[in-house]
């Protein structure tokens, strides 16, 4: 049950949740609080346009301009803001960068709290108990879960989310990658890359 | 309040299970009750706080065993009800009894959905100047509030070192209480493992939590 806090252990009520759910909607619509249409968009947008190639796109952006990488560093919301394809994110965004000394984790182990505004809604795994109860005390054995291992004298920095800012990881730029564009270095940017639970992809991977 | 919620460094979970290619959603109804949750945020029904609260509040068995949006689910129609939204007797009959009563803005449309889909602003002028600076050792207070709070209970009466000033943010232990947004200081402190989870913790990791003033006390 506990690992799979999310959802597979409801085959045998889902139809009621779904009625359920859909009584509440059809209530808040008929007293002329919400209007449907403006609930589907909601769904769509978090489906189709907001997610974590907008992340993508910052990373690479930092990969390529150092002038943006240490302004994405001192403020990242601000930093984030002036790039054009994506426009203004919520405030307190703070990046945090890997090296080969340190390695950055994000968690939120009070409840779900994660940067939707350049990663989208987060997945199940992040809010699971798992993740919440573990990564602030063995999170080299978390990463494991993850396929992902770290020399023993890298140190794992942990950023427990338990206020209103919201922390991206800036991963490692792969090494052969010079003279990519932003585009295509955006291609080996993974979403759980710039959570710290994964690494950038390889260059032969998406070659 | 020390719930089941606050999770940090409890054992027994099992492992991160990762699903590749995972939809956004899993089922039709998780999406409705995200967008429900969205829309109604700009009637005021509830802050941030209120509705983390409001979560934190369930039984410890229904927290374990219900889906994440069923939690976010089951705190809505409750808040809904609470304050004046909607009525039970609607919840039961599956629609609308009677109007909305005394509305204080027109219907949630599209035009309103993208001020929904950004993350909202919880920075406020400081009320004095900020009692520590980066690099001041500190201790976290060893308190346990039977209401909402912000500090987890790994770090409590913990001693750590201020590493980033974030300025002065809406204090959620007070506007979950319905006490007002009392802005405080925000700091990140960082905290050694060792000093967090005894002397086998791993000595290369570090554990930092975002810090309201109040949480904190001078070494």
């Amino acid at each position: 049950m506990a690992a799979h806090d999310h959802d597979h252990n409801e085959s045998s009520n889902l139809s009621e949740i779904e009625l359920r759910v859909r009584a509440i909607e059809t209530i808040l619509v008929e007293k002329g609080y919400i209007e449907t249409a403006a609930l589907d968009r909601i769904v769509e947008l978090y489906e189709t346009k907001i997610g974590p190639h907008i992340g993508a796109q910052v990373i690479a952006k930092a990969w390529s301009d150092p002038g943006f990488r240490q302004s994405l560093l001192e403020d990242a919301s601000k930093a984030i803001g002036t790039l054009t394809q994506v426009g203004r994110v919520g405030d307190h965004m703070v990046a945090v960068e890997n090296t080969p000394q340190v390695h950055n984790m994000v968690v939120c182990t009070l409840c779900s709290c994660y940067p939707t505004d350049v990663l989208g809604l987060p997945p199940a795994w992040y809010k699971s108990f798992p993740y919440r109860s573990r990564t602030v005390k063995e999170p080299r054995v978390v990463l494991a879960d993850f396929g992902v291992a770290l020399p023993a004298e890298t140190e794992i920095r942990v950023w427990d989310s338990t206020a209103e800012t919201r922390y991206l990881v800036v991963p490692m730029r792969p090494a052969e990658t010079e003279g990519w564009s932003e585009t295509k270095l955006a291609a080996l940017i993974t979403r759980d890359s710039m959570i710290g639970t994964g690494l950038p992809k390889k260059p032969s991977e998406v070659a | 309040m020390d719930g089941v919620h606050d999770m940090g460094g409890m054992d027994g979970f099992g492992k991160v299970e990762p699903e590749p290619n995972e939809p956004v959603f899993h089922h039709r109804w998780e999406g409705r009750v995200l967008a429900m949750s969205r829309a109604i945020g700009v009637f005021r029904a509830w802050t941030i706080d209120t509705s983390r609260y409001a979560i934190e509040l369930l039984s410890p068995s229904v927290y374990l065993t219900s889906a994440y949006y069923e939690k976010w689910f089951v705190r809505n129609v409750r808040l809904l009800i609470e304050r004046g939204f909607i009525d039970a007797d609607e919840v039961t009959a599956g629609r609308a009894l009677r109007p909305a009563k005394g509305m204080k803005r027109g219907r949630f449309t599209l035009a309103d959905v993208e001020s929904v889909t950004r993350r909202g602003s919880y920075g406020r002028p400081a009320p004095a100047p900020a009692r520590y600076k980066v690099g001041d050792r500190v201790r976290t207070k060893n308190i346990h509030p039977t209401t909402h709070t912000r500090l987890p209970r790994y770090a409590r009466g913990h001693m750590g070192v201020v590493e980033r000033l974030h300025g002065a943010h809406i204090f959620p232990d007070s506007a979950a209480a319905g006490k007002g947004e009392d802005p405080q200081w925000l700091y990140t402190v960082r905290f050694d493992a060792q000093e967090l989870w005894g002397a086998d913790a791993d000595p290369k990791l570090k554990v930092s939590i975002e810090a309201f003033e109040p949480y904190l006390e001078h070494v």
